[in-house]
Parts: structure tokens; sequence; C-alpha cells
């Protein structure tokens, strides 16, 4: 399939890639021969991840490829088939998930959605400070007491994210939070997302198909390819990133040409759909 | 435009034809013993509230609403929410709920005075199984109509069941609700005026059918008013409800 465009032959089991950082302390979560199945159809085939505390993973592939189903296991929405997902010293229920829509309760004013991150945490007074703090770092402090219908979508996804984070979640999946936003919003919410994680030191695990959008973000990042993973780089460039500078811009190519696969492209005489818009 | 003056500008309509009817009844066009003048049913309304006739079967009729009412539609609500929420329950009630709510309720009436006689029971009977169906099917509908996603996102945050049902999907199948409760109060009304008509002892209904009796055609229409001002009374006690707890709703965002 896309063999013959790499540089190396896809080995049928990848082995765990070493980390040359923080080899010494505990991993964030470590996934060991993961495999799932959804009616005799094998969506992960193998899949070894240790991902180190802290680090922000970007996962990138085609649609199918399996990467939503990879981090619904990783949130513990699924069970797996075989394999394991340990998380460091920390239980599933330090994983928050974000989706690409921002699912509020639209009959809840945006501060007691973001206390929906505190049940069983906090209730009531204390919960609500909490909130407010979570509602400042994104900066909607203002719009504490409104309903959720009045805000814009980059306002309710940001006060999705204010609900994942005041929980104060140790690992924090994100399935493409702003493939629904516009080009400018999601610039912004790049930013954002970024000045909150580089805060906070969670780990973040990002499902998303705009490869930019992982270069830009991302300490590493992971191509799934048929439920397997087929590509794991590192991104070495200072913090924070811009759009279109020579060294993302040409990460980007590189991943981007490795995704698409020659052999791919051929067959269809046009790119797929990974391509950013 | 002013509250007040949205507010009644509704009442605009039902106060000219009003005027009308009077003038036109004066005036000799409409025969008295076709259709009295507003003054006259006025007049009818003074006496029987004198005479405290008229107080006692509004209450008497206000009660059977309200207690078939309460009846049937916390039925209604309960098995609309146990089908909507347990598959097992809808699986083992709803194909026979679905098949009793094709026999129209009132066709009943002939069998529920041969079970109850023209006692309350009867009264009850006829408007808790009118008002059960539009409360059942909207609670259930309600319930099956809450987005999904919604109540993932809630277990995700943990949510346990009982916090997952006051949080997440009793406020999403509200609106619905809602739509059943309206429905349902229009049908309590006309329940209870078809079965005080046909048979009681007290009640509007049967304070009309007296004064067909005796031609007092004043209180038969003062009777009708009279129905009409409580069930818009309903309606709006609904529509209070309504928009008292579901403020967050765009439509009722102003």
């Amino acid at each position: 399939m896309l063999d013959h465009t790499f540089p190396y032959p896809i080995p049928a089991s990848p082995k765990v890639r070493e980390i040359p950082r923080d080899v010494s302390g505990p991993p964030g979560f470590e996934i060991r021969g993961l495999v799932k199945r959804f009616d005799g159809k094998t969506v992960l085939q193998g899949v070894d991840l240790v991902v180190p505390r802290g680090q922000f993973l970007a996962i990138v592939g085609k649609s199918g490829c399996g990467k939503s189903t990879l981090l619904r296991l990783l949130a513990g929405l699924d069970q797996p088939t075989e394999g394991t997902i340990r998380h460091g010293d920390a239980q599933t229920a330090d994983t928050r998930i974000m989706f690409q829509e921002p699912r509020l309760l639209p009959w809840a004013r945006v501060v007691d959605n973001v206390t929906v991150g505190l049940t069983g945490i906090a209730s009531g007074k204390p919960a609500r400070e909490r909130a407010r703090r979570r509602l400042a770092e994104v900066r909607l402090e203002d719009r504490a007491g409104e309903w959720p219908s009045v805000l814009s979508g980059g306002q309710r996804q940001r006060v999705a994210l204010a609900r994942a984070l005041v929980g104060e979640p140790r690992v924090l999946a994100l399935d493409e939070p702003l493939g629904a936003l516009d080009a400018l919003t999601r610039i912004e919410m790049q930013g954002l997302l970024e000045r909150v994680w580089r805060g906070q030191g969670f780990t973040a695990v990002l499902v998303t198909h705009d490869v930019a959008e992982a270069v830009v973000l991302a300490d590493r990042i992971v191509v799934l390819d048929e439920g397997r993973i087929a590509l794991d780089v590192d991104v070495p460039l200072p913090r924070p990133r811009r759009h279109g500078t020579p060294e993302v811009a040409r990460l980007e190519s590189r991943i981007l040409s490795r995704l698409l696969g020659g052999d791919h492209a051929e067959r269809h005489g046009q790119a797929p759909v990974v391509v950013r818009a | 435009m002013t509250a007040l003056a949205r507010n009644s500008i509704g009442w605009l309509l039902p106060l000219t034809i009003i005027l009308a009817w009077e003038a036109l009844s004066r005036a000799g066009f409409i025969a008295a013993n076709v259709l009295p003048a507003p003054s006259a049913v006025a007049a009818a309304f003074w006496k029987l509230l004198l005479s405290g006739e008229l107080l006692r079967n509004i209450w008497v009729s206000s009660w059977r609403a309200l207690a078939g009412f309460a009846i049937g539609g916390s039925i209604g609500f309960a098995l609309g929410l146990a089908n909507g929420l347990s598959r097992l329950s809808r699986d083992m009630t709803d194909t026979t709920l679905q098949m009793v709510r094709n026999i129209p309720h009132l066709a009943l009436i002939p069998l529920v005075i041969l079970w109850f006689g023209i006692g309350e029971e009867a009264k009850l009977f006829l408007v808790a199984l009118g008002v059960f169906f539009p409360i059942y099917v909207n609670t259930l509908l309600g319930i099956q109509g809450v987005d999904p996603q919604l109540v993932e996102m809630g277990r995700i945050y943990g949510m346990k069941p009982a916090r997952l049902f006051w949080r997440v999907i009793l406020p999403g199948a509200l609106p619905a609700i809602f739509t059943g409760l309206r429905y349902a109060l229009g049908i309590m009304w006309l329940t209870l005026i078809v079965a005080e008509t046909i048979s009681a002892s007290s009640g509007l209904g049967y304070m009309a059918m007296q004064a067909r009796e005796f031609l007092m055609i004043d209180v038969v229409v003062l009777s009708i008013l009279i129905y009409a001002l409580l069930g818009k009374l309903a309606d709006t006690f609904a529509r209070l409800l309504e928009r008292r707890t579901l403020a967050w709703h765009p439509a009722f965002q102003t």
C-alpha cells in the first residue's frame, strides 16, 4: 500500500519508540498491543505507543484510519478488543475528552456548563468559583451567566475547553476540537490551546486531519494508517510556532507526502481528503 | 410596543365581537331566543353568582378536570419516562398502548356509564384516559429525542444515572413534554364538557343541560363562555410555566 514511498518499510508490529526526553519520569500513558474490532472489522491492529507525561501528541491520518477510535479507547469510552492502556499513575477518570461539537447543555448557564466538569469533585459555591477561574483563562469570565445559545461557535468551544480542564485532568484527549471552526477562529483557538497546555502541563492528545495544526501544536506527530502507526516524528521546532514559516511548511509537506502516499494519490489522480483547506 | 399593549391587543378582537353582538341584539337583528345579548348573559352571570350556584358548579367542574388530569397525567408521564428510559419496558407495553390509543376515549362513554353510573368516577376516568395519551406520547418522544451526544458527555464526566436524568435527560425532553401538557389541557376540558353534558348531577355541563330543559338560553351561553375562559386560563398557566422553565430555549429569548 504505502510501503514503497517510505524510506523504511512499515514494520508489522512497530516497535515502541525511544523517547529522548522525560524517560526518567512516569509515562502519561502507555498503550501496548492495542486491537479494536467492530463486528469483525479490525479498526486498530496492534498499536504500541508510550507518551511521556506532559507531551503534546498529535495523531493524524485519513478518515477511517482509526484515530478517533484510539482516542475513545484512551478516554475509556470503549473497551479494547485486545491489548492494554495504562494511565501512568493516574486513573481513566483523569482523562477528559473534547469533541468537534462543544456538547454544552443548552439549558445550563455557561458557568454551570463548566461545573459539569467537576461532577463528583466539587459542587455548589466552590465549584462555581473554580469554574469562573477557568472561564477567565479562556477569556469568557464576562459571559458566565449567559445561555450557550447566544455564544459563537468559537466561544462555545472555549466553554467546552474550560469544562474539560476544570477538573484538572492529567490527560486531555481532543477529537478534532477545532474542526468545525472558521480558519481565523481556529488559529486563535490553537494559540489558546497551546497557552493553556503550557500553563498546566497535562498530556495532550490531539486527533486532527489538519497536518498544519498538528505541526504548529504538537511535540510529536503520529501518523495512523489502516489501524497501525505508519510514522512517528518529533517536532523539535521552538514555540510559539506560526503558520507559514518555512520550518513548519517543510515538516508539514513531509508528513503530507507520506500521508498521501504516491500509490494512493496516483490511483485516484488527486490528493485525498486529508489535504488542508 | 410596551408589554401591556402587546398583552392587551389579543383581547381587542373578542371585545369588538361582544360589542357588535350587543349592538345587533339591541337593534333586533339577533332574536333573544336564538342568542341572548351579552348584557342578558351578564345578568344571568350576576344572578347565578349571587345564588352561589355558579361558583359551586365551576368548583365542581374544575376539581373534576384537575383530579382527572392529575391521575391520567401522572400515569402517562410515569409510563412515558419508563418507556423512554428502559427498552425492556417499552418493548413490553408500547404496542398495547399504541393499540388503546387508537380508540377514541369518548367512545367508551356507554361502557363507562355501565361501570360507574353517573358518579364522579365516570368523569375522572374519562378525563384521565383522555389526558393520558398526549402526555405519554410526548414524554416518550421527548426522552427519545434527547441528543445522545449530550448523554455521552454526561457519562464521560461521571454523572450517575440520577444526575444524568435531572441535568441532561429531563431538561432535554421538557419542550416535548410541554407540547403534550398543553394538548392534554385542551383534551381535559373537552372530555369533561362531554362527560358532564351526558351524565352528571352537578358541574358546568350539567348547569348548561338543565338550562336547556328550561329554555334559559342565557345560562347556556354563559356556560359556554365560562368554558372558554377556563380553557384560556389553563393554557395561560401552561405558557407561563413553559416560559419559566424553558428560558434557555432560543424560542423564548426576546
